[in-house]
């Protein structure tokens, strides 16, 4: 609670709600704001911060993150409703040993990016994209990955890592 | 003013609503022509224009007149066997970068203050903070956080002077971050305005004279980029007879801020409409007529400079060479073509090298790294001392940590900073080659550097064996103690940037969408320190200025107030917006900088828009003088057309 | 004054809780559209119901009668659903069109209906498909044709308590299809200028003998065009069958000017839009019907 002494103001200061959050192959159990968003609760809860805050109304995608694989925004989502869920992150793509996932990989030797802030969420979005096969074409490409707004526009660089990571992908298959 | 700080922003929003807070509505003016109307609400009474004679006595929302002028223009349109005239208008949009503002800062007790901040100078931080707060320089350090994008937003400050006010009274470190919509409606994005344009010119293209009339938004306050747009609009061509105006105007809209390459962009799809139309009333193909005008070595311009060393006329040449140019096109479809001219500048930088006991090198320079510019300064030091970049390793310093350093912007890092990095680079390596002749005990004179190695000037120096880098530095106690330079430049002789694009576009005839089918972005690059990032800077540039000539603006309501404060409605270009774009580099290096560098960054958004507004005209046969050429306005005015 | 979270595991239950509260409950479906709002304060609830944990409410189940989808599935579950793709594919791009591939990892059709915009891009799709939803409240069940659902911008039929538990369609006839387009600005990442969803049944002579036709965005909710129906019946399609339509859906069209769009913009591009539905809807149609051919 806040060490002030000034009169409580009328704030709807919801009763914490306990909830445990399994994120990147761990349990963290924590009491939150029912309102408390995934985005919040990884960021400013669990020091996450590679996910990014763009816009926090599901129009940039730069707090892309995995639920049970699939890609969700998680400023779109409470974190309450994420329980019992494989979150995934950023910080979570390396391996262990710290080796990049190929589409990291092929966002570097790309240069796939500029400033880089909304890179962690073009790269979670890219591995779903390449999951999800919707990478016949770079049109394909493109139109799956639209949920992310690059305004440094490394769009074309972007389009060749996730091309590359896929093409690796079929063939390794 | 009100500010509030609290332990969590739902302590914070809730505070904020107990404040009550009376406004007087007062009447308003959005359109920057209906300012400049007589008995249009004016928004300061002690705003009277400057540049007038005789001297303004009646406050006025023109803040400011400029007036560029060459030659003698009714002399030259009384030449001109054909002219053609037009209005364009443009609209206010943001750089949209997708970081939103943020800072922490700590002011302490004893007055010593940290600011983290994400801006495009923590120079610039620190000055506006000391003025606001009234202290010293010396008593605030502000941190260069990484940047998430800036194009020229974060040139200013917004957050850190009243997170410093808050700190100051509560004693506590301070962190403030905008939400998106607050970015939109309180930081500044880049002028609307509009242009009268006239061009005058005989039968063979020779252009006889040229006028243009810009009037820019400033915002609420005085401040709009006229005068680069005034300066840059014809700077692509050899005129005699010249006159360019500029007026500043202030409306009820948010204070503007710098966009990649200031004002260029918005005088420049005037102009450059404006020379399609001349093409067409003349018949010449649009390269033919930009290379019968184009300005050269030499050439003079209306803003007084006179050109050396630029490869403007190269573009042309590469455009009309390339297979894009002349590749068949469907129905529908259309190509444009356009050009567009960037002063780019030097100014103050520091960049220090230090060689470690290990043997690889840390560079400091004070300039934020908004799109990579660290990789190009750890090259350039690395070619200077002949090592392998990997060996190099860039940090932006405070500006505690090191000397001062102009904000990022101006296409000014690779070329000014790039220019102190280089120096000091070349200053340690002159130690270095003085610590081998101490160790060998030879003259200095006899030392040479050679890949990374100090080598025997010639047999007559001895029979030494290299001595590279790393073993110097072993050394460097006994040779007269750490080797590092710290230099500062206020660098002069920034070579300017000219680019010239291709545009091919569809137009579906019935909703009026375009669609943006290939792309080519030509542009004199000078000599490219890092070619994919200069090609990243080519390809972002022509991206956004695509998003601008088709759907970026800032749309009001009848109240006066801001619609679109958000990416849904505030439409930056997606993915699947964009087609390949295909960046060509010319290198006509500039002999001011010691790897022939010029800035980059900014002359790929000042052609899109013309170059989009030409390849619509061809597709539908229609010159579309408003921005953005949103689809229904391309249906009203086909809908027009057709009767 | 304090917010609470519920996730009710059972119909009951649900409407237990909405009915008992004192203050407002919202129910959090996808919650593409709550979350916005709960972050701007447009909205500040009591409760937050979490419907999810429903039995019935996820998933979609293809039975001898057609099709029940769960009203809180997201959009990315029906675009991988290949019975449904084939038999209503208008459904199936609307749901594919809403937000990014993100969104539609959680955006449901339910969330898609109640938030009640009239660019709501499933709606016209769900009419034209006939679909109905099944309402559960404190008076039990009832069955509601997607079209009487919404009621103006921001307002449902739905009485206190109640909620959408799942959407029926009817198995479609032979040689039927749909399809769903709208106009945005962009090519993705937007909201509908102007929504068009066709549904049409052929003979086997190819000619039109059944057909739905609604339009998004351009009236203060989804319309159900039955003059654009009517101009195409009977018709193979042609020129005079288009133009018919296409003036039909002009003349339904009750738009409002503003910042996504003008009034005579939304007018001309709501008739082109129906038509090239309809063309897509009929190609889809004889597609189908040789694809079935012994």
């Amino acid at each position: 609670m806040p060490d002030t002494n000034f009169e409580q103001p009328q704030t709807p200061a919801a009763t914490p709600l306990a909830m445990t959050l399994h994120v990147n192959g761990r349990d963290h159990l924590m009491a939150l704001d029912p309102r408390t968003t995934l985005l919040d609760a990884l960021r400013e809860h669990l020091g996450l911060t590679g996910t990014k805050v763009g816009c926090n109304h599901g129009t940039c995608g730069a707090c892309t993150v995995h639920i049970d694989g699939r890609r969700h925004l998680a400023c779109l989502v409470l974190a309450a409703a994420a329980q019992r869920r494989n979150i995934g992150t950023i910080e979570g793509l390396a391996g262990p040993d710290g080796a990049l996932h190929p589409m990291q990989a092929a966002f570097v030797a790309h240069d796939a990016l500029q400033c880089g802030y909304c890179t962690p969420g073009q790269i979670m979005s890219a591995v779903a994209c390449v999951a999800e096969g919707h990478t016949g074409s770079d049109a394909e490409i493109r139109e799956y990955m639209s949920g992310n707004l690059c305004r440094c526009g490394a769009y074309p660089n972007i389009v060749a890592a996730v091309r590359e990571v896929a093409a690796n992908a079929q063939q390794r298959s | 003013m009100a500010a509030v700080a609290a332990t969590s922003s739902a302590i914070a929003d809730a505070a904020l609503e107990l404040i009550e807070v009376k406004y007087e509505i007062l009447p308003f003016v959005i359109d920057v022509e209906d300012a400049m109307l007589p008995g249009a609400p004016i928004l300061h009474d002690d705003l009277f224009t400057a540049g007038v004679e005789p001297k303004a006595t009646t406050a006025s929302n023109i803040a400011k007149r400029v007036a560029f002028k060459l030659g003698d223009v009714d002399a030259g349109f009384a030449e001109a066997d054909v002219v053609v005239e037009g209005y364009y208008t443009t609209q206010a949009v943001h750089q949209a970068y997708i970081e939103p503002h943020a800072c922490v800062v700590t002011v302490g007790s004893d007055g010593q203050s940290l600011i983290y901040s994400s801006s495009q100078g923590h120079f610039m931080v620190r000055a506006y903070c000391a003025k606001l707060l009234g202290m010293e320089l010396s008593d605030i350090r502000a941190m260069p956080s990484e940047i998430g994008g800036g194009f020229g937003g974060k040139t200013v400050v917004y957050l850190e002077p009243i997170a410093m006010a808050l700190s100051k009274q509560t004693g506590r470190p301070v962190k403030m971050v905008m939400t998106r919509e607050d970015v939109f409606r309180s930081t500044g994005p880049t002028s609307g305005g509009t242009i009268a344009v006239k061009l005058g010119a005989k039968k063979d293209g020779t252009i006889t004279a040229a006028t243009a009339v810009l009037k820019f938004q400033a915002g609420a306050f005085p401040g709009s980029p006229v005068q680069p747009g005034c300066m840059t609009c014809f700077a692509m061509y050899d005129l005699k007879n010249v006159t360019i105006t500029g007026y500043d105007v202030v409306s009820n809209r948010p204070k503007v801020a710098a966009y990649r390459a200031p004002g260029a962009p918005i005088s420049t799809f005037a102009t450059e409409s404006a020379m399609d139309e001349l093409a067409l009333k003349l018949g010449m193909d649009p390269i033919a007529l930009r290379e019968k005008n184009a300005a050269k070595d030499g050439t003079k311009t209306a803003y007084g400079v006179t050109f050396q060393n630029i490869g403007y006329t190269q573009t042309l040449e590469a455009a009309k060479n390339h297979p894009h140019y002349t590749a068949p096109l469907g129905p529908n479809q259309g190509r444009g073509v356009a050009s567009g001219f960037w002063f780019n500048i030097g100014g103050e930088s520091t960049g220090a090298v230090h060689v470690n006991e290990d043997g690889s090198v840390s560079i400091v320079t004070g300039s934020p790294d908004i799109g990579g510019s660290r990789a190009s300064m750890a090259m350039m030091a690395a070619e200077v001392l002949g090592i392998p970049v990997e060996k190099v390793r860039p940090v932006i310093g405070d500006t505690a940590t090191i000397g001062f350093t102009h904000l990022t912007g101006g296409s000014r890092v690779t070329f000014a900073t790039g220019m102190a990095v280089t120096q000091a680079a070349e200053r340690v390596r002159d130690d270095l080659k003085k610590r081998a002749a101490m160790i060998w005990e030879i003259p200095v004179e006899a030392v040479d550097w050679k890949d990374g190695e100090a080598v025997p000037a010639g047999a007559n120096a001895g029979g030494f064996d290299p001595m590279p880098l790393a073993a110097i530095a072993l050394k460097a106690a006994k040779t007269g103690g750490p080797i590092i330079a710290e230099v500062s430049v206020n660098a002069q002789g920034a070579g300017p940037g000219f680019a010239t694009h291709i545009c091919d576009v569809e137009v579906d005839p019935e909703t009026g969408h375009t669609t943006v089918l290939r792309y080519t972005a030509i542009q004199d690059v000078g000599r490219a320190i890092h070619p994919s990032y200069v090609e990243g800077q080519i390809q972002g540039g022509a991206a956004q200025g695509i998003g601008w000539a088709l759907n970026e603006e800032y749309i009001y309501d009848k109240q006066g107030k801001l619609d679109n404060a958000g990416f849904l409605d505030y439409r930056v270009p997606v993915a699947s917006d964009m087609p390949m774009i295909e960046a060509v580099m010319i290198e006509v290096p500039n002999p001011r900088h010691p790897f022939g560098a010029k800035g980059v960054g900014e002359v790929p958004i000042v052609p899109p828009m013309a170059a989009v507004a030409n390849a619509i005209r061809g597709a539908i046969g229609i010159r579309m003088p408003h921005l953005p050429m949103s689809p229904p306005k391309l249906r009203a005015a086909m809908d027009a057309k057709a009767g | 004054m304090s917010l609470s979270y519920a996730s009710p595991t059972t119909v009951n239950e649900a409407v237990a809780l909405l009915t008992g509260a004192t203050g407002l409950t919202k129910i959090l479906s996808g919650g593409t559209d709550l979350l916005v709002q709960l972050r701007s304060g447009r909205v500040k609830p009591d409760i937050i119901m979490d419907t999810k944990k429903i039995p019935g409410i996820l998933g979609i189940i293809e039975t001898e009668a057609g099709f029940v989808i769960g009203a809180a599935t997201p959009g990315a579950v029906i675009g991988e659903h290949a019975g449904l793709a084939a038999a209503y594919p208008g459904i199936v791009e609307a749901a594919n069109l809403i937000g990014s591939t993100q969104v539609q990892g959680r955006a449901s059709l339910a969330g898609n209906l109640c938030n009640a915009s009239p660019a709501a891009d499933s709606v016209p799709a769900m009419i034209t498909a006939g679909a109905i939803a099944i309402v559960v409240g404190p008076n039990g069940q009832r069955a509601v044709p997607v079209e009487q659902i919404v009621i103006g911008p921001g307002r449902t039929s739905l009485a206190r308590g109640e909620f959408i538990l799942e959407f029926k369609l009817p198995k479609p006839a032979a040689r039927s299809s749909g399809a769903y387009l709208r106009f945005i600005p962009r090519t993705e990442m937007d909201i509908a200028v102007v929504g068009a969803a066709v549904n049409v049944t052929l003979d086997a002579a190819g000619v039109i003998t059944h057909a739905r036709v609604s339009l998004g965005a351009v009236a203060p909710t989804q319309l159900l065009v039955v003059d654009g129906a009517n101009a195409i019946i009977g018709s193979k399609l042609d020129d005079a069958a288009l133009a018919k339509l296409d003036a039909a859906a002009r003349a339904v069209c009750n738009p409002i000017d503003d910042k996504r769009g003008t009034i005579d913009f939304r007018i001309k591009v709501a008739g082109v839009l129906a038509r090239r539905a309809a063309a897509i809807a009929v190609q889809r149609a004889l597609g189908q019907a040789a694809g079935t051919k012994h």
